[in-house]
């Protein structure tokens, strides 16, 4: 069998989405725990950090170079995320040329795992946005306000967190962006792996519930952000 | 039982071929005995049509004991119907009541194009088979049964994994109508024994190859058709297909 033909096939193509995703997943992870510093500035720390944990932490992702690598990897694996998920949604909804009357619906499974699409464009219009407010500005911009520790000067992307979150439609707008996260890890986590081909019980029943762990841990840490932001619990 | 009888309307998918672009009839159907199975339902509904001069309603049907996997009504948005684990020639009418109105479509899948009204063409299915889902042996003498050891484990799992009729139930459910559990469970079934052992590799790449010819779509693990299926086929083996068709794809020689 050759590549191209492994790689066309309709497991091929999944296998894809599923290593992309679990990827993905792996990157939340590193995400997550980068920004999660904000809170070090939390009052019951008592630290008066002002942010400096988690602008060294971002000056680090920023400026070393293995991760830079990684970033482009990151964003290979994003767009073939995207690419491929798109066009099996479309292929997907083509197989069925007429539809009908009275749906299954939940009946036969839940309705996030069956709308993985509509969650991940709701993902994606999130991603732009957020690239736009942080990544871009901090990338290819000089309108972040510097900030110097230890004779380094990095961007202060703690003010500019605290500068976007001010607009509460921001903030609402972010937590929308972390509930369809949430929704599209409810199925993608476990589902993943079981297109990557993990069939032992043991695993499913281990990693469906580490699954829902995840979609609720994860989003619900990212969405405290923007809340703590915007009310000022680590200002 | 007369107390027991019941008066339905039936909303029925009539097309006349495949070229047709057909449309649901309404059909009342009176005093039905609640212990009547579904089919004997159509059946009495079909000679009352047919006395009136009027097209009867094509339906697949077969062995009428749940095994064969030919009856493939979509009743109400479901697949068989609305019990767990049962073909509609099992569905009974004690399922329904006096006065319910029933919908019934055919299987919604390009792969299985409509014969006639409520008959769609499985033949997709049959070419999967085809493709590899069989050993090759030289006929002969049977072996004794002790001259193949096979785990218990493994046994029992292939023998729910052959449960499986091939009635497309999982396809008609999918909302990609994909044909993902049909194939695992042809997979799994030979893939677990190991006089499917030597065929294992081409046998998968094969009928996925097939599959994907005959225009199912691709797997997304909602698990709708485990849960319409009436064999209770389990959606472990579309995993298991999938680690099967990765290490073969991965692994092959060319």
């Amino acid at each position: 069998m050759k590549w191209s033909e492994f790689f066309t096939s309709s497991i091929g193509k999944k296998f894809v989405m599923g290593l992309t995703g679990i990827f993905l997943v792996l990157f939340l992870i590193v995400h997550v725990s980068i920004n999660a510093c904000i809170f070090a500035d939390l009052p019951i720390f008592n630290a008066e950090d002002n942010g400096r944990m988690f602008n060294v932490a971002a000056h680090f992702m920023g400026s070393t170079v293995l991760i830079r690598i990684l970033e482009y990897g990151l964003f290979i694996g994003i767009l073939l995320h995207i690419v491929q998920g798109y066009a099996l949604t479309v292929k997907n909804r083509a197989a069925r040329g007429v539809g009908y009357a009275v749906n299954l619906g939940n009946r036969g499974s839940k309705w996030y795992s069956r709308s993985m699409g509509l969650l991940g464009t709701l993902i994606l219009l999130f991603l732009i946005l957020h690239l736009g407010h942080f990544w871009t500005k901090a990338r290819f911009t000089d309108q972040l306000s510097p900030v110097t520790y230890n004779g380094v000067e990095m961007h202060d992307m703690f003010t500019r967190m605290k500068d976007v979150f001010a607009s509460p439609l921001v903030v609402l707008v972010y937590i929308l962006g972390c509930i369809s996260l949430a929704y599209h890890l409810a199925h993608g986590f476990q589902s993943a792996f079981r297109t990557v081909g993990v069939h032992n019980k043991k695993y499913n029943i281990l990693l469906t519930s580490l699954g829902y762990g995840f979609s609720i841990i994860v989003p619900l840490v990212f969405a405290l952000m923007p809340i703590a932001m915007h009310f000022g619990w680590v200002a | 039982m007369s107390s027991n009888n019941m008066n339905l309307t039936l909303k029925v998918w009539k097309q006349k071929n495949s070229q047709d672009t057909g449309r649901f009839e309404t059909y009342q159907v009176k005093n039905v005995s609640e212990e009547m199975s579904f089919l004997e339902m159509f059946d009495i509904l079909n000679e009352e049509l047919i006395r009136e001069g009027k097209d009867p309603i094509a339906f697949d049907h077969d062995c009428r004991e749940g095994i064969c996997g030919t009856c493939s009504m979509y009743i109400d948005g479901k697949p068989h119907g609305p019990w767990q684990a049962n073909t509609t020639c099992q569905l009974h009418m004690r399922a329904y009541k006096d006065g319910d109105t029933i919908t019934v479509e055919p299987w919604r899948a390009n792969a299985f194009p409509v014969i006639k009204d409520l008959m769609v063409d499985r033949s997709s299915f049959d070419r999967i088979i085809q493709s590899g889902g069989y050993i090759s042996v030289n006929t002969g003498n049977a072996v004794d049964a002790n001259a193949l050891p096979v785990e218990k484990d493994k046994a029992d799992a292939a023998f729910a994994a052959a449960a499986c009729i091939g009635c497309g139930a999982c396809v008609a459910a999918c909302k990609n109508s994909s044909a993902m559990l049909f194939l695992s469970a042809k997979v799994s079934h030979l893939a677990l024994l190991p006089q499917g052992g030597p065929e294992r590799k081409t046998r998968v790449l094969n009928m996925v190859a097939q599959m994907d010819k005959e225009g199912f779509g691709s797997c997304t693990n909602t698990g709708a058709c485990e849960a319409v299926c009436p064999k209770e086929i389990s959606l472990s083996n579309i995993s298991r297909l999938n680690g099967e068709y990765i290490a073969a794809g991965l692994v092959s020689e060319k």
